[in-house]
């Protein structure tokens, strides 16, 4: 048993020595290309290889972000991550240039090609929590608690009962801790113990829809944005085409967007969610998780996570919407 | 590609779920239509909006038997 995690270990650590050595290599890339007199300026964001295959953006100061998420390929306008970059004001498409990162610390789950294992993060808090560190028991407590109280409560009848079953469940984290391999994520692998607890007690107390309902978009009335924002199929000149601008938000302060009366808007909106739309938006949008490590713990396939994200997002950007125009602060 | 139907594929779109041919034809669109760069961007500040929603603290009384638990499995270790 030892040896197993010890042979995960190396592997791990082999990928971290593999993440160093491609950063180097493109931090020398893009020394190159600054020697050779390219002007690099801050949110420029910079494609390497030829067919492209990795993309990261220059933040200054000899810094810059890779992106770890699959989505962020060659082209600029779907990074999520690069939300703050605003479109060029030109019409057209965005110019791609082949150019080197400069020097930048390397996060081991990026490198793993798209795989999320445990972070070097995960592995140093698993450490404190072998080693009986309190703090760092309270530290994950108070990350996941909220996230798996809500989680469980989708599987059983009660709140009390959900409550039980993430007792439960962190009592199951601390006795398999000595066995966690890393192999995903911690957070992952907490949230599957979770929800295997909360399955066993749901079918104890014979629930009458399987679990699988839980998670199933079903069939939904609202649609993504309303159908008289766009012109009709048979319209001669613009079939399909909106028929009324969307609003900029560009003019919005970011102060008043990211207002505490704002977030408590949005927060409501999403409280007021079907509960799977709900903790997929919270998990992967408020929480951070990657789409794998949401399908991983949940047992989710890739589309059924994407459609309730995508439903999700539809709601709380319609709510957006219409309380910016309400505010008359949106052009 | 039109307005209607780069709104429904935006997250597939995002989450870079969709095949490369679908893209080019969205990026193309892109190009030209103002209102479907303005929507993409309201769909990035959403996302970002949401990314800065605080989670909600634990209450004292979940913390204490919690951290009881972790103190009687530690000292049986």
């Amino acid at each position: 048993m030892l040896a197993e995690i010890d042979a995960k270990r190396d592997q791990i650590e082999a990928g971290v020595d593999e993440a160093r050595a491609l950063y180097e290599e493109l931090d020398r890339r893009f020394e190159e290309a600054q020697a050779a007199g390219e002007n690099i300026l801050p949110g420029d964001l910079l494609f390497f290889y030829s067919p492209i295959s990795r993309v990261a953006m220059y933040v200054g100061g000899g810094r810059m972000i890779h992106a770890s998420h699959p989505a962020c390929r060659s082209a600029w306008s779907r990074c999520p991550g690069t939300a703050s970059s605003a479109p060029p004001a030109r019409a057209e498409p965005p110019r791609r240039r082949l150019l080197q990162l400069p020097r930048t610390r390397a996060i081991p789950s990026v490198a793993m090609a798209g795989a999320v294992v445990a972070s070097e993060q995960d592995l140093r808090l698993v450490e404190r929590l072998r080693a009986g560190d309190e703090d760092a028991f309270m530290v994950l407590v108070e990350r996941l608690q909220p996230a798996m109280l809500r989680i469980a409560r989708m599987y059983v009848a009660t709140a009390a009962v959900a409550e039980e079953v993430v007792q439960d469940a962190w009592l199951g984290v601390l006795k398999g801790i000595d066995a966690f391999e890393g192999r995903s994520s911690l957070r992952t692998w907490i949230f599957r113990i979770l929800v295997n607890i909360a399955k066993t007690r749901g079918a104890r107390e014979s629930r009458s829809a399987p679990f699988s309902s839980i998670w199933a978009p079903g069939d939904e009335d609202d649609p993504t944005v309303e159908p008289d924002r766009f012109l009709p199929a048979d319209h001669d000149r613009w079939p399909g085409h909106w028929s009324v601008s969307p609003a900029s938000w560009d003019t919005v302060p970011e102060e008043h967007l990211l207002s505490r009366e704002t977030l408590a808007h949005v927060s409501a909106v999403i409280d007021s969610l079907p509960p799977n739309q709900r903790e997929v938006i919270r998990l992967r949008d408020v929480l951070g998780w990657s789409s794998e490590e949401v399908r991983n713990a949940l047992e989710l396939s890739e589309t059924n996570q994407r459609v309730l994200l995508h439903r999700a997002r539809a709601k709380v950007r319609r709510a957006l919407e219409s309380y910016l125009a309400e505010e008359g602060t949106s052009t | 590609m039109n307005c209607r139907t780069l709104v429904e594929l935006v997250t597939d779109y995002l989450e870079g779920a969709l095949p490369d041919d679908e893209v080019a034809a969205i990026d193309e669109h892109l190009a030209g239509c103002e209102d479907c760069r303005t929507f993409l961007e309201q769909m990035r500040t959403t996302i970002r909006v949401t990314g800065s929603l605080p989670e909600p603290r634990i209450p004292a009384e979940v913390r204490r038997p919690l951290l009881e638990a972790f103190r009687g499995w530690s000292a049986s270790r």
